[in-house]
């Protein structure tokens, strides 16, 4: 637990102090948002548009955030340092994936009141936070295990979105069938039980899968 | 069972099953003649996602063993897959052209959900061939072999649920509406493409150890100069 927790300020720490990642992704989504205004080209988006526009655009501007979560790791000997230490390698698994849910979390914290200011018509329920969170931490499990595998290849930028694209196309599914009613003007029913079910489905397996599957991404 | 035995009896019982197909079953009543598509389509889509499964299974021995040749393997039932995959959405095109007027529908569950399945196993070899070490290489395409196995059903569960209320399927089960007649054209053509599929997979196999052994000659002869290059043959 303490060795989780030195990690994680690590991660945290160097985040606040280079700040690669978070402002990066925020500043993406906010543009996104306005490329949404004028390529729909409608002054405001409800219902299943705007469950649309705000689950890609996180989508997006979490891959922003996957393709610079292992980069100080590879190239400034991080690795190296974990696999020196007498630690259990998941913990450095458990403790990016805590960092990336982190960064995903400030994401929103900005994206969410810019959606509510810019786009969206009807306002923001609280329901929707829940929606978010489910749909986050399977973002944060798949992007820090597709990271890592990434990270090694040649072409890292490529390869990562483009495995953690379709990875991620059941969270795109019922993250944005969840939010539909949630971002639709008038009274509707809250989010459909059985999309917050898959989602949670989806979060435990592939936790499951990666802690399995971490350690032999370390090894050299 | 030798290579040369399990090849005939997969043309044996390809040739048989599409006897049944154009001789045997009866044309459909309600699509007619473009419906026998069914029977190259979904045997091979099946088989199709079993390879890739076959292949999530092998690397999950890999990663427990570190063997090479759990590797070799989940890499041609992989390629295999892939190369059945294309053939899968080309005639799940021409199908759904025939008999809903439209090269491509969305709200068919199973075709959109393979499509996505085969776009994540397309990146499998780009993924692969961007590593340089060896070992390495082997590793993460097994760790990438693992997770997308795991996907595949959990996509499909995904892609049913958007849909399950807009339109009702064609097919309750693979065999369940289906008269008897058809159904044992469409079991002959599971086993034919499946024979089909494995004799291909030992061909491959064969290949790739012979060109491994190729290579290992060529160095012994001209010296460490021989680059491998871009192949999963295994390094002898």
């Amino acid at each position: 637990m303490s060795v989780l927790g030195a990690l994680l300020r690590k991660e945290l720490r160097i985040e606040l102090r280079t700040l690669e990642a978070v402002p990066g992704m925020s500043l993406f989504a906010v543009t996104t948002f306005i490329v949404f205004h004028f390529g729909l080209d409608r002054p405001t988006v409800q219902g299943d548009l705007a469950a649309g526009v705000l689950v890609v655009t996180l989508l997006f501007a979490a891959m922003l955030g996957i393709n610079r979560l292992w980069v100080a790791d590879e190239e400034q000997g991080g690795f190296d340092a974990v696999l020196l230490a007498p630690i259990d390698r998941t913990s450095l698994f458990v403790a990016k994936a805590l960092a990336m849910l982190v960064y995903l979390v400030v994401l929103e914290v900005v994206a969410l009141p810019a959606f509510a200011f810019l786009l969206l018509e009807p306002p923001i329920r609280a329901e929707l936070l829940l929606v978010l969170a489910l749909a986050d931490f399977g973002i944060a499990v798949i992007g820090t295990l597709i990271g890592a595998l990434a990270v090694k290849t040649r072409a890292r930028d490529l390869i990562g979105p483009l495995l953690a694209l379709p990875l991620l196309v059941p969270v795109v599914i019922a993250a944005a069938q969840a939010s539909q009613p949630l971002l639709s003007s008038g009274r509707h029913g809250g989010a459909e039980a059985k999309y917050l079910l898959l989602l949670g489905l989806y979060d435990l397996v592939f936790a499951l899968i990666a802690y399995a599957v971490f350690d032999p991404l370390l090894e050299d | 069972m030798s290579l040369r035995a399990l090849s005939s009896a997969a043309v044996v019982t390809l040739t048989g099953a599409f006897a049944l197909v154009f001789f045997y079953a009866p044309n459909d009543a309600d699509q007619g003649f473009i419906q026998k598509i069914f029977y190259v389509h979904v045997p091979m889509a099946m088989v199709a996602l079993g390879g890739f499964v076959a292949g999530g299974v092998c690397a999950i021995q890999h990663l427990r063993t570190r063997r090479s040749e759990w590797d070799l393997r989940s890499y041609v039932f992989i390629h295999l897959s892939l190369i059945l995959g294309v053939g899968v959405l080309i005639t799940g095109s021409i199908w759904a052209r025939a008999s809903w007027g439209h090269w491509w529908v969305w709200d068919e569950p199973t075709l959109v959900s393979f499509l996505i399945v085969f776009l994540l196993y397309a990146c499998y070899q780009p993924l692969r061939f961007s590593i340089e070490d060896r070992q390495r290489q082997a590793r993460y395409a097994s760790v990438f072999a693992v997770v997308a196995g795991a996907f595949v059903p959990l996509n499909f569960l995904a892609v049913r649920l958007a849909q399950a209320y807009s339109h009702p399927r064609v097919f309750a089960t693979a065999s369940g509406g289906l008269p008897p007649k058809m159904q044992l054209t469409f079991w002959l053509a599971l086993v034919g493409m499946a024979l089909l599929y494995f004799t291909l997979w030992r061909y491959e196999m064969a290949a790739k150890l012979a060109r491994g052994r190729v290579r290992a000659l060529r160095r012994r002869l001209a010296g460490e100069d021989v680059l491998p290059g871009r192949s999963a043959a295994p390094i002898v």
